[in-house]
């Protein structure tokens, strides 16, 4: 990121929030755990955090969160809306050193984004949310802490999926400076 | 398209209010109610709530389909409650008076009953004040008045850009699926969970894409015209804060206050009617 909050980060927290609150509406059922989904929007917010950094990540986690609760549920869940914001923090750091836009999302790249991400979830997941849950709405401690754990699973997978096979796409396009390629 | 809450212009006083009132009336609300767990004070927020989004003059249809999902989401929450915790009530209240021995080790108890209750009226409290605020709110004025109470521009507008493109986004991801279901990828619940995740991945791709081009486009046309090289803007849609701006917010801080201190008369969160 730049040493300043530029353009560029003003309109893709804007368009990346439409995009996040948009994919809402999209979940795959697990199947095996009843009332469990991975979201390919935490996919989506994987990804433009470790292109356009933490800050974006982090608004765009938060705000994405609010916003689509408040438009598809009707209310907001508001323990659930700032460990968001940690995924896209932790994810985010790295964003210099994965280089998606010049091509150099390799494979020790993707290593460190898992990394990034598994780390990030389990603190925003297993610990933060949770932990939240009991103290704003004080609900028993072990049935958030399986739906908590729940959503580690679903959002590491579907991060590690969809999210790597992305940014690894899309370092490929993006770092590409012509259509031409060099002829063996 | 018809599920999301969306602004339509009307004119009540609700609307005619600044957008950054009701965002905070909003957060306090919420604040409000997932702090107290008294049941007076929660059946008193519901009724304020309801007399609000009736003056809001908003239609059942406007919001009848996000209202049947939080009934589908409160159910489950209250169940899956029930079956991981059977004895909450109990451990809060205090007491335990066993109705009937539902099932081994989840007999069903009057406190138990009582802690759902309120978890459920929980929702009731806070469902109409986000129809209200999603169903009145202009995006426009909403962004510029963030901007006054001192939320930097930049962040403004790029809350202004989400309201804006939510349906443009929401438009594309229609045309997209619609396109690969035409060309056969079957999008239901059927098939098995790693077709269905590559069988996404063939939506989200276009779709994120898509949406890089666009977050280039819509910089470089913003560059050009110089955003960001001077400290502040002005707002087409700024309106000033009305009497009954400061009249709604300062009836907000109050009733909050007097809902907190009504809450924790007793030393903690709950109301206990047996104690």
């Amino acid at each position: 990121m730049d040493k300043k909050f530029g353009i560029r980060e003003v309109v893709a927290i804007g368009i990346g929030t439409a995009l996040f609150v948009v994919l809402t509406e999209v979940q795959i059922p697990l199947g095996f755990v009843p009332n469990t989904s991975l979201q390919p929007r935490m996919a989506v917010l994987a990804f433009l955090s470790a292109i356009f950094g933490p800050v974006v990540g982090a608004i765009i986690g938060l705000l994405g969160h609010a916003l689509g609760d408040a438009l598809f549920y009707g209310s907001v869940w508001w323990s659930w809306v700032f460990p968001e914001a940690v995924v896209g923090i932790g994810i985010g750091i790295f964003a210099k050193k994965f280089a998606v836009r010049d091509g150099g999302f390799d494979k020790k790249n993707i290593v460190l984004f898992n990394v990034a991400q598994v780390v990030s979830n389990a603190l925003a997941w297993i610990l933060l949310a949770p932990v939240l849950d009991i103290f704003v709405y004080a609900e028993p401690a072990n049935k958030v802490f399986v739906q908590g754990a729940f959503a580690f699973l679903g959002n590491i997978i579907i991060i590690g999926v969809l999210g790597s096979i992305l940014l690894a796409a899309y370092s490929k396009i993006a770092g590409q400076s012509s259509s031409l390629k060099k002829e063996d | 398209m018809n599920r999301l809450l969306s602004y339509e212009e009307k004119n009540t006083w609700l609307h005619h209010l600044s957008g950054i009132t009701k965002l905070l009336f909003f957060l306090i609300w919420c604040f409000t109610s997932a702090l107290t767990y008294d049941t007076r004070v929660l059946l008193v927020m519901i009724a304020v709530s309801v007399v609000l989004y009736i003056m809001s003059g908003t239609r059942w249809q406007q919001v009848s389909t996000v209202f049947g999902f939080i009934m589908v989401f409160m159910v489950l929450n209250l169940v899956a409650i029930f079956i991981f915790s059977p004895y909450q009530g109990t451990q809060i209240y205090g007491t335990k008076t066993v109705l009937t021995a539902f099932l081994p080790g989840h007999a069903i108890t009057r406190e138990e009953l009582f802690y759902l209750f309120n978890v459920m009226i929980k929702y009731f409290t806070v469902v109409p004040s986000v129809f209200i605020f999603m169903v009145t709110t202009n995006p426009s004025e909403f962004a510029a008045s963030m901007n006054r109470i001192g939320v930097p521009y930049t962040i403004s507008y790029s809350v202004a850009l989400a309201l804006r493109y939510i349906p443009d986004v929401q438009s594309d991801y229609r045309r997209i699926r619609n396109a690969q279901e035409a060309r056969g990828i079957e999008m239901s619940a059927k098939a098995k969970l790693k077709d269905r995740i590559r069988r996404t991945s063939s939506i989200i791709f276009p779709l994120l894409f898509s949406a890089m081009d666009h977050i280039d486009v819509v910089s470089n046309a913003m560059e050009l015209r110089g955003f960001g090289k001077k400290k502040k803007r002005t707002w087409y849609a700024y309106r000033k804060l009305e009497p009954m701006d400061y009249a709604v917010l300062a009836a907000t801080v109050l009733f909050s206050a007097a809902a907190l201190i009504i809450t924790f008369a007793d030393g903690n969160r709950f109301w206990n009617p047996w104690g």
